[in-house]
Formats: structure tokens, C-alpha cells, sequence
């Protein structure tokens, strides 16, 4: 279906009336490369949008402090070529840069893409591994917490996200294999080295990103590629698709882990 | 005019821009869905969920209150006064029995038998009505298991009563006897399985259809994205409406690509005509993309067993072949003959195998029917015999190169035993060019420079050969189909010299305007700029049989080239009166018309106007106007081929397959604009690499829903999938058409899939892989790399 069921439309100039509006029962539209696309096959079908675009506040991208701060409404596009991304964390401007196409990457939001966590979308891995905080308008949510797999995550209904901070690693990489037909991930792994410690996110697995343990106490010891070589992957936890297999998923999560810590090596 | 003293013409030969573009790039194309009639109404269809079940019920009642609804037909309406949708071919077992045929009504009657099957149409006053309406159509269902495995359908549950076994057919060619006889002798033999894979056309504009009509007249138009709106008109008329062509305009405006999925008459087409002459109003129906992947038709979908039986210096003795085909649930138009003698008769390739045995079991599923897909048949025929040929090499120790070299025609005329008999070709030459251009010489060091990487390089040989130029009517009349395949042009040169041709076959996205135009431009020495072509518009176009298997410049050209003479020989004798001389002696060049050896002459234009203003005129024995209408039908199919070479680079740590160079040495006889036959060769290349590597329509073998139903799973080529082609042409002009042009159309799709699956086992043999199905994609080549491994 092309046609969208009617629905009333709204576009609030300030946090509060749209926080105000959604624990109403209206629906957070942000970039709606996600959502418009499922009111068209009638998934969805809310009778009012709270248009998030027009409030100056949940756009933009600044350092503060030793974070990295990315307002929520912030599009894949302005991300990806922000020089203060590229200097911060230029592993999530390359992610950025690797969603979609340019027409998605103009109107999608990472607020849009976290609170959605679609099982095979980049930014969670991203959250994951830099072990970011999602702020929303009544707290503050630890990537570690925030996703639960498959499209759900720790929002309440009427919560919206403001803001995602992110920590700054030494050094951190994506690495994305595509599946063949969406160009969503079939895999991606990122990888993130800090100073005491080493994280390691997996998406595109099946049932939502997750961390690697194994990989991150081996790549603690070691920060090599071979050090992860032999380090296994939970097959059964993978899902099997047209697209691959859960063995086929495994391997290519070893192989894509290995030339993230690779490309994070420079 | 024949073929040497045509490509010596002003303007063959030329790449002329294409003169459709201009409209096309300014949006400013008329297409289907942008023609809005006024009261215009809209349709949609409830499609079956089920892949095959008995229809208990369909209540109508809770959406026939919704908004807008103008009326809801069911399979009730119809039933018992409505023609179901007619195949375009017989095809004769091999026991002497007419194949099974069943009815296929617009709208289902007592039974569904594929996901997607229109069940009840809904018209409203908007498509956003009709489109919400559907979804309060209750239907009932009693499912039944559904038959999705060819190779099951025989034990299934029956989709036909007159089909107690799901066989539509089982059909044969060639001499079996002779083949059995061969293998006997044979020093050796190679065998091959093979699936070629069910593709989904999506054509970039989805099907619409709107028809009007009026009840003062009794007459009804249909708008309708079809490659050949005669065929669309005639078949309506005759098997579903039952009313008389005057009766019945089908026109086929701008239609943005066809690929064969836009030969059918279709259920909505049917379905707005039946609406709009019920309701009395103008009726609409566009697909989404959805709706396209369901019910478009789809293509190929074989799965076959080869043997060849060789001496030992690797000739070919023998070739038998035996496919069980999927037709879907029911025949397309051009349904039965798509794996029949659009296939087997290409078995032969280029090659002399003295003796060949094709049997072919088609067999109806619960999927969407099958019909033409770009190559059609052929692409089926190469993939195996390019296939099985490069496996004779290797199964030999020869290359490629020699396994083909050693076996090739060389002589023709050249008598298959497949019923084709080619009339010119140099493989040796198309093979020699390919080579050069692929920088073949080097390839070793390639390969050295890919292991160095960690990857594996291979190459891929296809020397294909395919039948186009449908066709000669007795030969198609003999093998089953119901129609005649000349095509029809009128030359119509208006009083002050410009000049309007009517066609009978129809461009969509080919470039028939300009091609036919600089045909036009050559023979009447008439600027480009002042020819015009009409096609698509049954009341304005003489009857034709539209656009398929390549066969618009040699059919559709040859009879523009017809009219041509018609016109020139009419112009001369004007030409003469005004001159005063005799007929004999007028020469007509670049469009002007002389006395032979003298410098009196008169243009072409001048002798228009005399023709429509016949002051000064021979009307005692002319008649005046200068309009011209010519049928060809030619007496063979024409033959176009070539080697296609490619190269792939392997990672073997993910299975991803890139494709590093891509070589295409064709011979389409004559050619007209060389940048129109690159681009048709571009595309089809691209999709017959899509088909090798990305693309493939599967169904779920428990439930029969479509899991490839949308750009989320089906992959469609991208740009990125490719390396700039290296593009060569050899010319043996054909003899059967009085362009010389052979097709090019589809022989990229047709030729591709072999070269490039070629390419990617040669890669992977040292590490032992010795088959991979299409489409390699990431996942089954890692997957075959590691079951060798295991
Ligand atoms: C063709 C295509 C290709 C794509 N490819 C990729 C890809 O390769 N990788 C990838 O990761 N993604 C991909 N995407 C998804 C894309 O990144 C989307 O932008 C993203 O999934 C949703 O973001 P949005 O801003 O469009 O959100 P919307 O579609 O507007 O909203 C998505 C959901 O989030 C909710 N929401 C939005 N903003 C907020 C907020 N601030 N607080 C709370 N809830 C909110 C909405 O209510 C809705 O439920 C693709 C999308 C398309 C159409």
C-alpha cells in the first residue's frame, strides 16, 4: 500500500510541548525513513505525528568536556561530515557515513535509528561499543541498558530522546559487510579501544546488537587481529535468512571483527 | 534496399542521440499513471494470502459501506460471462496430446492458487478508498497444501482439475534414438545439474492500466503498460470480451521498461475494462511494488540435468538435456513456449554437435506464472551449454578457449538439429576479438597479483548464440503459436516532406524514435528532426505484434524498409513526370531525385508537395499521395552471438564475488546507432549479472508466501555491482532481413549468466569447489568453499 491512513499532524517549536504532545499519545516522527515507510504498508497507523524538526534545541553536535554530544534529531548526513565528529570519533562519521543512501542519510536521525534498534542498523553498534548514554527528556539511559533487543529498548511510552553522549575512545573502528539486497548490515562490528578497557558491539546478528565479551577480554590483552582469530561466536544466538546462515553470520563476525581492529590500528 | 547498400547510408552507423530523451529527462513522459480522465475512478484488488486454497466466501458487505465505494466484483460476477485469459501458444506433447490448459479467469472463482491472485476488485472515487476498502473484504479460505517444488509437484495436490499431476506438458525435441546411440560411442561424458534461478523483472515503472468507456458508442479505451497493445486488443477481444476489435482502442503510451512482464494481458487489465464498461465511468488501477514482485510474471525458474557425450579429443558427439521447468500457477501468454521452443531449439549453440535430445517436464505451482523474462528461453539454453561446455574442458585438461574452438560452426548456412538453421555467424572471430580485449595474454599475472592479496581471480568464457526476430509465421505456426510474427509499417510523408512512421512494434525504453527515424533519415535523405515515429495506439498504428525477443529493428525495421521502397519507387515516377523522363532513369540520393547522367533534378520534398497538390501529376496512372503501408514477415529467425569473457576476484574470507573486468564481443549484424546497441548491451549484461549474483524470487516451500517481496531481499543490480564494460562488435550482416541487423536486445542477459558463474568456479576449483548454483551470492560461495572444505 502507497497510502497512508489520516492522521493529524502537529510540529512543535519547543522540547516541552512536544514531550507534552507525545504523553498525549502522538508519535515522535523524526527523519520517518522508518516510520512513514511502515504507515505506507499500514504497520503502523497513529493518528497523530509530533513532528520533532522544528525544535532548535535537539539538533546539533558539539564536544563538551571529553564527550562527544550529538542531539537527537542530528541527520546521518550532518554527522558523517561533521569535523568535529571526524576528530572526536572518526569511526562514527565513517558509520555515519556507510547508512543508506544520501537521500536517507539527508533525512534520517540517529535519535530515529537508536529508538527504533532495528536489528541490523548501524548507530546501536556504535552506542554499544563506545558504551554512550541516551539521554532523554526525564533521564539518562546507558547504551548497556537502553537496548533489548530486537526493535525494543528501555523507553517509556511519551519518552523522547534529546541527545546521545558519547565517550571518547583512543582509537575505534566499524566495519560494516552489507546484506546484498537492503544494504543494512548482514554484519557490522565496532570496536572501540579506551584506555582501560576495550569494547566490542555486534549488529546485524538477528536479535539486536549486543556485545562481544569473548572478543573484548582477548582484544584487552592483545589489541591485535590475531589475538580475536580463534575467539568464537555464539552460533545458536544468530539468526539464519535468505541472506546467511547463523554459521555463515558467526564467521563473518570473526572476519569483520578482525578488520575492524585492523582498521583501528590505522 | 538490402543490407550492403543500406549500411553505406548518411546516418547508419551513426550514434545519433536519442530524440525520446529530451521529453523522458524533463519529466515530461506520459506515462499510464499520468493520464486522469475526467470522473476518473479507481481500482484495487484483494489479493490472495494463500498460495492455494478453495474459496469458501467473499463478503463484500462491511466495505461496500466504506467511503467512496463505487462497487466490489467478485469471481460470482464474472463467472460464466468473461473469457479467461488465453495462452499465446499450443504446445504438442510428446505422446501427441495437447498440453493441459486451463482457464484463468480475472478474478478468482472457486479457487486460489498463488499469493498475489486477484480475488475481488474494489472501485472507488480515490485510490486511497479503493486502496483502504480492500482491506474490509472478507474472503474465506479452506487451505490446501501448496505445490511449490517442482520437483514434489507431481505428488502434490492438484492445482487443476484437467492437471491431475501438476504437468502441463511434457514435450521433446530432437532425435533420442540418435543421442542414445551417440552417448554408446562416447570416449567421454560430462554431466551437469543446474538451476536457473526465478527471476522478478521489476521494470522500473510498475503495470497500470486505466480504461474508459462510452456508452454512446459502445467503445472502450484501455490505457495499459504493454509491449504490444495489439496483441492486448486482439486477445481481449477475441477470447475474454468477446466483443469486435472496432469496439476495443488499447493504447500503450510512454512505458517505462518491459523486460517481457509487460507481454501479458493481465488480470487488471481485464479487470478495469470489465469495470468501466459496468459502472459506465472512467477506471484506474496503478501497482505498487508490492503488488509487482506478487504478480508481475516472473522468469526462468529450471532446473536441469546435461550430458555430453564427447570423442576423446573433446568433440562433441551428443547432447542430452532434460528440464523440469516451473510455469506457476497458470500459462502466461507466452507461457508454454518460453521453455519449449524458445529453449530447446537453442541447445545446439555455436557449436557442431551432430546429435541433440531436449525433453522438457513444465509443471504448474502455486506461484505467480511464468513468461518471458529478458532472453527468454535463450538465457535458459546458454546457461546450460556454456555451462556444460567450460565442464567439458575441464573435465578434459583443454581451456576454455579450446574446448569452444574445437567444437564451433564454422560453415553456413548451418543446420541444427534443433530445428534453428543459422544463416551467418564467425565464432573464431567473435572469440579472437574477445580474447584481445579481455587482455586475456595476461591473466596469469592478474592471478599471481590477486593470491598475493589473499584472493582468488577466475575467468569466465560464454560463447552464446540466440534466435531473435520473431519470426517467421509459418515456422512459429508450425511449433504451436496462435499468431502470425511479421511486423507492420506505414511510411506516411506529409505534403511539405516531413515524414510520420507508424509502427507496429512498440518502444519501451529502447529508442525506436530514433532508430527508426535515422532508417527514415537514410533512405528519403530527410532530416531527422522531421521524422516522426507513432507507435503504441492500436487506432493510429497499422496491426502489429509489438515489441519482444528482439525483434523490433529486424522485423519491425525490415517492414519500415519495405514501405520505403514503396515510397521511393512511387517518388521516382513522380519524380520522372516532373523531369520528364522515363522511371528508369531517376536516381534518388541523399534526397534528391536525378536524371541519371544529366544535372536535372528535384528534391524529395518538392515531389511531397506534387504528390498532395497534384496540379502537374500523372494521375492517369498514379494515384496522388505519397503513403505507404508494408507487412514483413520474414523468412528465418535471425542469429545473433558472440563470446563474452569475465573475470572475478574472490574474497575467500566472506565469499564476496567482484567483478574486476567484463569483455562482450557481439555480432548483430548491421547496426544502425551503435550508442543504442551499447546501451541495450550495458543493460543487459547488468541484468544478466544480476541474475548470476544477486538476484533470485524464492518462495517459502511450507507456506508459499513470496520471501523475496520486496528491495529489502530481492537484489537489483546497482551501478557499484560493476566495472565499466569493455565493449567489441563483429558484423555478419543477416540475410533475412533487408537491414542485415540481427537483435540486441537481450543476447547481455543471454549471454552473461555462463561467463560470469564460469568465472567464479574457476576461481574456487583449487579449492575445490566444482559447483555453485546462481546466484553466488557472498553466502553460497562461502558456503560452497566451506562445504569443500569439510
Ligand atoms: C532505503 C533505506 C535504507 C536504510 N539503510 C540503513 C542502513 O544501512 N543502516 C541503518 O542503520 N539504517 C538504515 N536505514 C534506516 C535509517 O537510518 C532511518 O533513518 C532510521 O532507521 C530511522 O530514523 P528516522 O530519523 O528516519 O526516524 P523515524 O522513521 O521518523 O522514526 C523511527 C521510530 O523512532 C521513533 N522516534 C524518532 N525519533 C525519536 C526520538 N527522538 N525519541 C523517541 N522516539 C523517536 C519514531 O516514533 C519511530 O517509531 C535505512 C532506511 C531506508 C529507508
Amino acid at each position: 500500500m502507497s497510502t497512508l491512513y489520516a492522521f493529524d499532524y502537529e510540529r512543535p517549536t519547543t522540547q516541552a510541548d512536544a514531550v507534552r504532545l507525545i504523553q498525549a499519545g502522538g508519535r515522535p516522527l523524526a527523519g520517518g525513513q522508518t516510520l512513514i515507510a511502515s504507515m505506507k504498508l499500514h504497520l503502523a497507523s497513529p493518528s497523530q505525528l509530533v513532528d520533532l524538526g522544528a525544535i532548535p534545541e535537539l539538533v546539533g553536535i558539539r564536544k563538551q568536556g571529553d564527550e562527544l554530544v550529538i542531539g537527537a534529531m542530528t541527520c546521518h548526513r550532518d554527522v558523517a561530515e561533521s569535523t568535529v565528529v571526524r576528530e572526536a570519533i572518526p569511526a562514527l562519521a565513517a558509520l555515519a557515513d556507510l547508512i543508506g543512501d544520501k537521500q536517507i542519510r539527508s533525512m534520517g536521525t540517529i535519535g530515529g535509528s537508536v529508538a527504533n534498534n532495528d536489528p541490523a542498523a548501524d548507530y546501536p553498534a556504535a552506542l554499544l561499543a563506545l558504551g554512550a548514554t541516551i539521554h532523554t527528556a526525564s533521564r539518562k539511559i546507558a547504551a548497556d541498558d537502553f537496548f533489548q533487543g530486537l526493535f525494543s529498548t528501555a523507553l517509556e511510552e511519551g519518552e523522547i530522546i534529546t541527545a546521545i553522549h558519547f565517550p571518547i575512545p583512543q582509537r575505534a573502528a566499524y566495519v560494516k559487510f552489507p546484506q546484498p539486497a537492503s544494504l543494512f548490515a548482514l554484519i557490522g562490528v565496532f570496536v572501540a579501544q579506551f584506555r582501560k578497557s576495550v569494547r566490542v558491539a555486534v549488529t546485524g546478528g538477528g536479535s539486536g546488537v549486543f556485545r562481544h565479551t569473548a572478543m573484548e577480554a582477548a582484544l584487552s590483552r592483545d589489541f591485535s587481529p590475531a589475538a580475536i582469530a580463534n575467539v568464537a561466536t555464539d552460533v545458536e544466538s544468530l539468526s539464519s535468512d535468505l541472506h546467511g546462515s547463523n554459521a555463515y553470520r558467526a564467521h563473518l563476525v570473526s572476519v569483520i571483527a578482525q578488520r575492524a581492529v585492523a582498521g583501528a590500528q590505522g | 534496399m538490402g543490407a550492403n547498400e543500406f549500411v553505406n547510408k548518411p546516418h547508419i552507423g551513426e550514434s545519433v542521440r536519442r530524440v525520446e530523451d529530451a521529453r523522458f529527462i524533463t519529466g515530461q513522459g506520459n506515462y499510464v499513471d499520468d493520464i486522469v480522465e475526467a470522473g476518473q475512478k479507481y481500482a484495487a484488488f484483494v489479493r490472495s494470502t494463500y498460495p492455494h486454497a478453495r474459496l469458501t466466501g467473499v463478503d463484500t458487505s462491511a466495505a461496500e459501506e466504506m467511503p467512496g465505494v463505487i462497487r466490489i466484483f467478485t469471481g460470482k460476477d464474472i463467472a460464466g460471462k468473461c473469457g479467461g485469459l488465453p495462452a499465446g501458444w499450443m504446445i504438442v506433447q510428446v505422446d501427441g496430446a495437447p498440453m493441459k490448459e486451463p482457464q484463468r479467469p480475472f478474478l478468482a472463482i472457486d479457487k486460489v492458487r498463488y499469493v498475489g491472485e486477484p480475488v475481488a476488485m474494489v472501485v472507488a472515487d480515490t485510490k486511497e478508498q479503493a486502496q483502504n476498502a480492500i482491506e474490509s473484504v472478507m474472503v474465506d479460505y479452506d487451505p490446501l497444501d501448496p505445490v511449490i517444488d517442482v520437483h514434489k509437484a507431481a505428488n502434490g495436490p492438484a492445482l487443476h482439475a484437467e492437471a491431475p499431476d501438476n504437468r502441463c506438458y511434457k514435450w521433446g525435441i530432437g532425435d533420442k534414438a540418435g543421442v542414445d546411440a551417440a552417448f554408446t560411442k562416447a570416449a567421454h561424458i560430462t554431466k551437469i545439474d543446474l538451476i536457473n534461478n526465478r527471476m522478478i523483472p521489476n521494470a522500473m515503472e510498475p503495470r497500470a492500466a486505466n480504461a474508459t468507456f462510452s456508452r454512446a458508442t459502445g467503445e472502450s479505451t484501455l490505457y495499459t503498460t504493454s509491449q504490444n497493445p495489439h496483441l492486448v486488443r486482439l486477445l481481449m477481444c477475441a477470447n475474454i470480451l468477446q466483443i469486435p476489435e472496432t469496439k476495443l482502442r488499447v493504447v500503450a503510451p510512454d512505458v517505462g521498461g518491459g523486460f517481457g512482464s509487460k507481454i501479458n494481458v493481465y488480470p487488471e487489465d481485464v479487470g478495469v475494462v470489465w469495470a468501466s464498461r459496468a459502472l459506465n465511468c472512467p477506471v484506474k488501477w496503478t501497482a505498487e511494488r508490492s503488488e509487482s514482485f506478487l504478480s508481475d510474471t516472473h522468469g526462468r525458474d529450471h532446473h536441469t540435468h546435461a550430458e555430453m557425450a564427447m570423442d576423446k579429443d573433446g568433440h562433441f558427439l551428443a547432447l542430452r538435456v532434460h528440464s523440469d521447468v516451473n510455469l506457476g500457477a497458470y500459462l502466461a501468454t507466452f507461457g508454454p513456449a518460453v521453455p519449449t521452443y524458445m529453449y530447446a531449439t537453442l541447445l545446439a549453440g555455436q557449436y557442431k554437435t551432430p546429435q541433440l535430445y531436449a525433453e522438457v517436464d513444465a509443471w504448474f505451482t502455486n506461484t505467480a506464472p511464468v513468461d518471458a523474462y529478458r532472453g527468454a528461453g535463450r538465457p535458459e539454453a546458454s546457461y546450460v551449454v556454456e555451462r556444460i561446455v567450460t565442464r567439458c574442458g575441464w573435465e578434459l585438461g583443454l581451456s576454455q578457449d579450446e574446448i569452444r574452438r574445437r567444437n564451433f560452426i564454422t560453415e553456413y548456412p548451418y543446420q541444427t538439429p534443433v530445428a534453428m538453421q543459422y544463416d551467418t555467424g564467425d565464432w573464431p572471430k567473435c572469440l579472437d576479438e574477445a580474447n584481445k580485449l579481455a587482455e586475456v595474454d595476461s591473466f596469469d599475472q592478474r592471478r599471481k597479483a590477486s593470491e598475493a592479496k589473499g584472493l582468488r581471480r577466475g575467468i569466465g568464457y560464454s560463447s552464446y548464440v540466440e534466435a531473435c526476430g520473431m519470426g517467421p509465421s509459418r515456422i512459429v505456426g508450425q511449433l504451436g503459436a496462435r499468431a502470425g510474427l511479421y511486423e507492420s509499417g506505414e511510411v506516411r510523408v506529409n505534403p511539405t516532406g516531413s515524414v510520420t512512421v507508424f509502427t507496429g512494434t512498440h518502444s519501451h525504453g529502447q529508442g525506436h524514435e530514433t532508430a527508426f527515424a535515422q532508417l527514415v533519415a537514410a533512405r528519403l535523405g530527410v532530416a531527422i528532426e522531421n521524422v516522426e515515429v507513432v507507435h503504441g495506439d492500436t487506432n493510429r498504428i497499422p496491426f502489429g505484434m509489438g515489441t519482444y525477443g528482439s525483434r523490433s529493428l529486424a522485423v519491425g525495421g525490415g517492414a519500415i524498409m519495405k514501405a520505403l521502397d514503396k515510397i521511393e519507387e512511387k517518388a521516382k515516377k513522380i519524380a520522372a513526370h516532373l523531369l520528364e523522363a522515363s522511371d528508369a532513369d531517376i536516381e534518388f540520393e541523399n534526397g534528391q531525385l536525378t536524371v541519371k547522367g544529366t544535372d536535372k533534378k528535384i528534391s524529395f520534398g518538392e515531389v511531397a508537395l506534387a504528390a498532395y497538390v497534384p496540379h502537374n501529376y500523372p494521375l492517369e496512372k498514379l494515384e496522388p499521395g505519397l503513403d505507404e503501408t508494408a507487412f514483413f514477415d520474414p523468412p528465418n529467425f535471425t542469429f545473433p552471438g558472440g563470446t563474452y569473457i569475465c573475470e572475478v576476484e574472490i574474497d575467500p574470507a566472506t565469499g564476496v564475488v567482484t567483478i574486476d573486468r567484463f569483455t562482450c564481443v557481439d555480432d548483430f549484424g548491421v547496426i544502425v546507432n551503435p550508442m543504442l546497441v551499447d546501451g541495450q548491451v550495458h543493460g543487459g549484461v547488468m541484468q544478466g549479472i544480476g541474475q548470476a549474483l544477486l538476484e533470485e524470487g524464492v518462495y517459502d516451500q511450507e507456506t508459499g508466501q513470496l520471501l523475496t517481496g520486496s528491495f529489502m531481499d530481492y537484489t537489483m543490480p546497482r551501478a557499484i555491482n560493476l566495472p565499466n564494460f569493455r565493449i567489441g562488435t563483429v558484423c555478419t550482416p543477416c540475410t533475412s532481413n533487408p537491414i542485415g541487423s540481427k537483435g540486441a536486445g537481450e543476447a547481455g542477459a543471454i549471454g552473461a549468466p555462463p561467463a560470469v558463474i564460469n568465472a567464479v568456479l574457476d576461481a574456487l576449483k583449487p579449492l575445490g569447489v566444482n559447483d555453485i548454483d546462481m546466484p553466488a551470492t557472498p553466502f553460497h560461495v562461502w558456503t560452497a568453499i566451506h562445504n569443500a572444505k569439510a
